[in-house]
């Protein structure tokens, strides 16, 4: 960990509790996940007990407490996706990858996951890869999606769990 | 840019004419909707096309192009309207740009091919009020998303933006704002329906400073995304209803919550409230009023619970956003425990026309008990998608077929679901119910915040109430036992009965739990999640029964209850299903009947999507 770079995000802030969500906001833009000894410094910055920081960085979905691939998949599960075969666009993808929702590829290139509404509904169903949208996805297009990213079927396999 | 600080109502006023002024009503102009769908749709690419191409012509001065909110009309994006005339093209591709430019701009035609088509007599429309997705909606929030570059302030005030603020800060007291918007009678947006102004009254009468106005844009219902085409599309219509409300209430301090999947909105919503800080709408002494307020804009980090208004309070103070009991409102205490009034964007959008227009214009539009527009998003199945705006009182057959355009691949109509994981499945039978929050709360769902999630007759009851139950299993924050361990035990008994291990008593055994869960939940998220539950038993109970007692599913759609087989019949053996299971579980030879393995089958339907000849078959 930096500590300086911590220091950065934290002063950019007030040090101040309330301010928690947004600074964790902020360490995750910068390393991709939270790692513990961010959390436990952070703690300890804005005297507040560990306990809380970890409840923050657990009780909302936008945070990982583990590693995440290069590329993030998110897999929309909003009701007009359901209808429109979200959940087979997710089957798919994680065929394609080898892994389960919430898994990452052994070469941390991919982490796959699923959310529960885009506000993309007049498109489903929809993949976000990043920050790119793709509407209206049938199943058969998930892989040449993947492969703009660089998928290739080395990719695939189980890598840990975000 | 610099920017000079508007002082006095006349200030604002002058400002407006010297943007006019400075802008040519002639000229051309190609607007592109760079809303979040039509972008997913690829308008990020049109758009560079057409700076290209009218760089290439050096027409670049000639022709302005505007980044527009969101209109409205998701499924045929990209939207590209040519003003001045208005031309509305439809499905605007990279490749369709240079025609555009030469037919259009140079030579004053049409591109025909890029016009709406009427499915039924071929005829095409030209203009926005041609089309039937918009000639029979009342657009009074969202109307302006394509005329306005929400990244440009400017073009708000040019359409009298600011307008309703300079009136009520210099013309009216804060109990007259709140007597005009008690007197419209709007009622919340968000799903509660509570009057607007009442809630105000309560906060602003509430002892304790400061007090705090917050907007709610954490729009978790799946299916709902008008409060992002709101925030994102027109940001400064929500700022400008905030800052009157914080006058009316005697807030100085306001807050912007949005949720995390919607980082465009914040993006937009950030920029405008830098552009309205650096005109004095807000800061210090607005347009010379004395009156002092800022905004905070701050980003969810995603969680369903989170907007219901005591958790979202609790997330803007840093803490997990889980919701309290509410012995005592929000409005009365809430943030940091003091006097907080939360409405949400679509109710907030609301207040610059009730102060312009009037309480008297606003009630002439609605039902009795429900007034003004409402905006719902018409998605699922049907052929028009995307968001509509509609007065209170239309029926749910006019949205659907009228504006909508039907069920696609005449199938045939079975359900809409509305007001989000709250609400509930209502049958075709009554299709020709009113829209308003009472009607549909007497059908027992809800309008919620306006997701309008249309099914077919492929769509499985069952399994919809399913998706409900696991979605609120996802979200719920677990706090109060009967809400999580309610919701728990729910999945378990609807995943039996989707997967073929449904026994009797399993129907009487979730209506009890619905009945307690109901009773004693602590929030509204347990209160409701019950009622897409009970709506499916209540409405498609044949359906339960089926799943149950014969063990089939009869939409097709629950794996453990289907098998697929190929009909030798219309099989022509030409490979492409064998080719595309990704199981290897087809066998067959060139213009040879092909044939399903069971064991290996995984049921992903990708073999029936890829027949051309309706030979595979769900039985």
């Amino acid at each position: 960990m930096d500590e300086d770079k911590i220091d950065k995000i934290i002063e950019e802030h007030r040090t101040d509790k309330s301010e928690l969500i947004p600074i964790l906001q902020d360490v995750q833009a910068e390393y991709n996940w939270l790692p513990q000894d961010t959390l436990r410094y952070i703690a300890k910055r804005l005297q507040v007990p560990l306990t809380d920081v970890f409840g923050i960085a657990t009780f909302y979905k936008s945070f990982s407490l583990k590693p995440r691939g290069k590329h993030l998949v998110r897999v929309c599960l909003g009701t007009a996706c359901h209808v429109r075969g979200g959940p087979r666009i997710l089957e798919t993808a994680e065929r394609i990858l080898g892994i389960k929702t919430g898994e990452t590829t052994e070469d941390y290139k991919f982490t796959l996951e699923s959310v529960n509404c885009l506000g993309c509904c007049a498109l489903g169903p929809v993949m976000v890869v990043d920050n790119e949208y793709y509407g209206k996805l049938p199943p058969t297009k998930v892989e040449k999606v993947l492969h703009k990213y660089g998928y290739t079927s080395l990719s695939s396999g189980k890598g840990g769990e975000t | 840019m610099n920017r000079r600080k508007i002082k006095s109502p006349s200030d604002l006023e002058k400002l407006r004419q010297e943007i006019l002024a400075k802008r040519d009503p002639k000229k051309p102009r190609i607007a592109i909707c760079a809303g979040t769908g039509c972008l997913a749709l690829g308008a990020r690419k049109v758009i560079t096309t057409f700076k290209e191409e009218l760089k290439k012509r050096g027409l670049e001065n000639e022709v302005e192009i505007r980044e527009t909110g969101c209109p409205g009309f998701c499924e045929k994006g990209t939207i590209v309207v040519i003003y001045p005339e208005g031309i509305y093209y439809l499905q605007v591709q990279p490749g369709d740009v240079p025609e555009i430019v030469e037919k259009t701009l140079v030579e004053k035609k049409h591109v025909e091919r890029l016009l709406y088509t009427d499915p039924a007599t071929n005829e095409k429309a030209i203009h926005e009020d041609e089309i039937p997705f918009y000639k029979h909606q009342m657009r009074l929030l969202i109307g302006n998303n394509i005329k306005v570059d929400p990244k440009n302030i400017d073009d708000y005030i040019a359409l009298g933006g600011y307008r309703a603020l300079a009136k009520a800060l210099p013309e009216m007291t804060p109990e007259e704002v709140i007597e005009e918007v008690k007197r419209a009678n709007l009622r919340g947006r968000g799903g509660g329906g509570f009057p607007a102004g009442r809630k105000w009254e309560t906060t602003r009468n509430a002892p304790g400073e400061p007090k705090y106005v917050i907007v709610n844009c954490d729009e978790g219902d799946p299916g709902a995304f008008m409060n992002r085409a709101l925030m994102e599309g027109n940001p400064h219509s929500v700022i400008e209803g905030l800052i009157i409300g914080a006058y009316a209430i005697g807030s100085h301090e306001g807050f912007i919550y949005v949720r995390d999947e919607y980082p465009l909105a914040v993006e937009n919503t950030s920029i405008a409230l830098g552009q309205a800080r650096e005109y004095g709408l807000l800061g210090r002494d607005i347009m010379g009023s004395g009156f002092d307020f800022d905004v905070k804009i701050f980003r969810g980090a995603g969680a369903f619970i989170s907007g219901e208004s005591s958790a979202l309070m609790s997330s803007l103070e840093g803490k997990v956003g889980a919701p309290k009991p509410k012995y005592v409102h929000t409005s009365i205490k809430g943030l940091w425990n003091k006097p907080s009034n939360l409405n949400n964007v679509e109710t907030w959008a609301n207040i610059p026309l009730i102060i312009n227009k009037g309480a008297r214009w606003f009630t002439s539009i609605g039902t009795e008990g429900s007034k003004g527009t409402k905006i719902f998003a018409l998605v699922g199945k049907v052929n028009n998608t995307g968001l509509v705006e509609v007065p209170f009182g239309i029926t749910l057959r006019e949205i659907i077929y009228n504006i909508g355009g039907g069920i696609p691949n005449n199938k045939k109509f079975k359900a809409v679901q509305t007001g989000g994981p709250s609400g509930g499945c209502i049958p075709e039978r009554f299709i020709d119910t009113a829209v308003d929050f009472d009607e549909l709360t007497k059908l027992g769902s809800m309008m919620g915040s306006g997701g309008m999630i249309v099914m077919d007759e492929d769509t499985c009851m069952v399994d919809v109430a399913r998706y409900f139950i696991d979605f609120l299993v996802d979200e719920s924050c677990g706090r109060c036992v009967p809400c999580r361990e309610g919701l728990e035990r729910m999945s378990e008994i609807l995943n039996d009965i989707c997967e073929g291990r449904g026994k009797e008593g399993d129907i009487e055994l979730l209506e009890e739990l619905s009945e307690v869960m109901k009773d004693t939940s602590m929030c509204g998220l347990g209160r409701t999640a019950p009622n897409p539950v009970l709506t499916t038993i209540h409405y498609f109970r044949e359906e339960y029964d089926a799943h149950i007692k014969e063990k089939k599913c009869p939409a097709h759609v629950c794996k453990a209850l289907i098998e697929y087989y190929i009909d030798a019949e219309k099989c022509t053996g030409c490979l492409a299903c064998l080719k595309a299971c990704p199981e290897g579980a087809i066998a067959g030879e060139k213009e040879k009947v092909h044939v399903i393995n069971r064991e290996k089958c995984s049921k992903c339907g990708i073999c029936y999507d890829t027949c051309k000849f309706g030979a595979v078959i769900i039985s």
